[in-house]
């Protein structure tokens, strides 16, 4: 049996050698965002694919996550004769929270699965090689577009992710719920505050930024044929969905740092 | 030294973890002459050219490309020195995102920053220079036998009419008429051009066709360097066994170890 403090240690070990290989890539990455040249048409081609191909998905997320939200705060809101709250709660809970983080993990789930799985073929099959022996720089060429094209891609996907999700609770409170349809939307607009779109906005950015990432970290570092690529794939969304999640934690805790005291 | 050395390898060392894969690596290739690396799978071939492409950074010693020390470049010489070289992948390597033309043109475009039409020219008359049409341009590698990816990937090495050529195993994979087309391609390409190579391969066909002279790489070191000529009265057991491919001699007796 082996001492249980060196596995402790093994793991602590493993995973800042990780964290400092993730940094020093997403370092290497971000310095090459910034100095030319700048591959505008491989930008817009990694927009087309982030942004357009993910509204359906996003948009059904939205529309369902907040017809469900509406009916759990009228049922809720009725037993202290508050379901007028719905609108301004749905409103709140969208663009502070569901829409960014809905909608970010739907993204992660196409995108940064499908970036690690291309990157990852690339790399088994020596294309990422072919680049550098054409006096190409991967990072320029492979990773800064994806990483530029989704922080620019994710803000709008979640923008509209937030107006079809108010759209999905206003379906559910007018259609079903009785509720009026001109106050609810007076009220949605009263209640939204510039704040809450803005920290919706930054959020969506900051999560794009992760799961071009996690999509380019992992498929760039895969290793060791098809199983490789598999495995990288999966490394991609998991860590990708887990970046996101304690981000919007971290981003949440400072802009809406109260504690009510 | 009379003779200009092109590539020299000085003592270079690389490990990967505890696994030492080049162990002193010596080898001077002349402007011009074409070497070819034979070995077994496993024995550091290469890493060895990936490491002169600066690909793999060496453990320990000197890569001299041109009389320049590759291994102490900062990015932007190294992106000069690359623009010496052509490399032919194994698998070919071709960009499946891109069509054909377009792969062969890649280092005209992104590396010199040529125009699209004046490239997509070059691109043609580099394909029908390998025995291709000007419609097979237009199509996805996806689309092409593996004879074709390599001609295409020839096409994309030879395009920037490199200085120095690598070719990574080019005739694995082929059936043997392809191989010799391929072998033939490649003899000439190098004649038109001038170029120095480096050849990686375990088809001693291939070699004896390509190169001036070959090198064995054992264990992580030249064991034996000579004319092609010489090959076949080397005196070395590791190389004959090599040669003619029996499966009895001293390196069996290793893998048996493994």
């Amino acid at each position: 049996m082996r001492n249980p403090l060196a596995i402790i240690g093994q793991v602590v070990l493993a995973s800042l050698a990780e964290i400092g290989s993730l940094s020093r890539f997403a370092g290497t990455a971000i310095s090459h965002i910034v100095r030319p040249p700048i591959y505008w048409r491989l930008i817009l081609k990694q927009m087309w694919l982030i942004g357009y191909n993910s509204l359906p998905v996003v948009g059904l997320t939205a529309l369902f996550t907040g017809a469900a939200l509406a009916q759990q705060i009228y049922v809720g809101g009725s037993r202290f004769n508050a379901a007028s709250v719905v609108p301004g709660v749905v409103v709140i809970a969208i663009v502070r929270e569901l829409g960014p983080v809905l909608g970010g993990l739907m993204v992660a789930g196409r995108v940064s699965s499908a970036m690690a799985a291309e990157l990852g073929t690339m790399r088994v099959t020596e294309q990422i090689d072919a680049l550098v022996t054409l006096s190409t720089d991967p990072f320029k060429y492979l990773i800064a577009p994806r990483l530029i094209a989704a922080v620019i891609t994710l803000p709008l996907l979640v923008l509209v992710a937030n107006i079809i999700g108010v759209l999905g609770g206003y379906m559910i409170g007018t259609g079903r719920l009785g509720l009026n349809e001109g106050t609810y939307l007076q009220v949605t607009v009263d209640f939204l505050e510039r704040a809450d779109v803005i920290s919706s906005l930054v959020k969506a950015a900051v999560f794009g930024f992760f799961i071009a990432l996690m999509g380019s970290y992992h498929g760039y570092h895969s290793r060791g044929g098809a199983q490789g690529v598999g495995k990288a794939t999966t490394n991609a969304v998991v860590s990708a969905f887990i970046a996101i999640l304690l981000a919007n934690l971290i981003i949440t805790v400072i802009v809406f740092g109260g504690t009510g005291a | 030294m009379s003779i200009e050395m092109m590539i020299e390898l000085k003592n270079v060392h690389k490990g990967f973890g505890p696994k030492k894969v080049l162990q002193g690596i010596d080898l001077a290739v002349p402007k011009g002459e074409s070497l070819v690396i034979i070995g077994g799978s496993g024995t550091g071939k290469s890493v060895t050219l990936k490491c002169v492409l600066g690909i793999l950074q060496p453990d320990q010693g000197e890569i001299l490309v041109g009389g320049e020390d590759v291994t102490k470049f900062s990015t932007g010489a190294r992106k000069r020195i690359l623009s010496k070289f052509g490399m032919l992948f194994q698998g070919a390597a071709l960009f499946d995102s891109l069509p054909v033309w377009e792969n062969v043109a890649f280092g005209l475009i992104q590396g010199k920053g040529m125009n699209k039409k004046d490239a997509h020219e070059i691109a043609i008359e580099k394909l029908r220079r390998v025995g291709l049409g000007a419609d097979v341009g237009n199509l996805s590698p996806a689309e092409l036998s593996g004879g074709m990816q390599k001609r295409v990937g020839l096409a994309r090495a030879i395009a920037t009419e490199p200085e120095i050529i690598f070719f990574d195993e080019p005739t694995t994979g082929l059936d043997p008429i392809m191989a010799d087309v391929i072998n033939d391609l490649i003899v000439e390409c190098v004649k038109d051009l001038g170029a120095t190579t480096m050849t990686i391969t375990h088809d001693m066909a291939s070699a004896r066709k390509i190169a001036d002279r070959i090198a064995m790489l054992y264990h992580g070191k030249i064991i034996w360097e000579g004319t092609k000529e010489e090959i076949d009265q080397s005196g070395n057991a590791h190389v004959d066994q090599f040669i003619h491919g029996r499966a009895q001699g001293p390196i069996e007796m290793e893998l048996l170890k493994l």
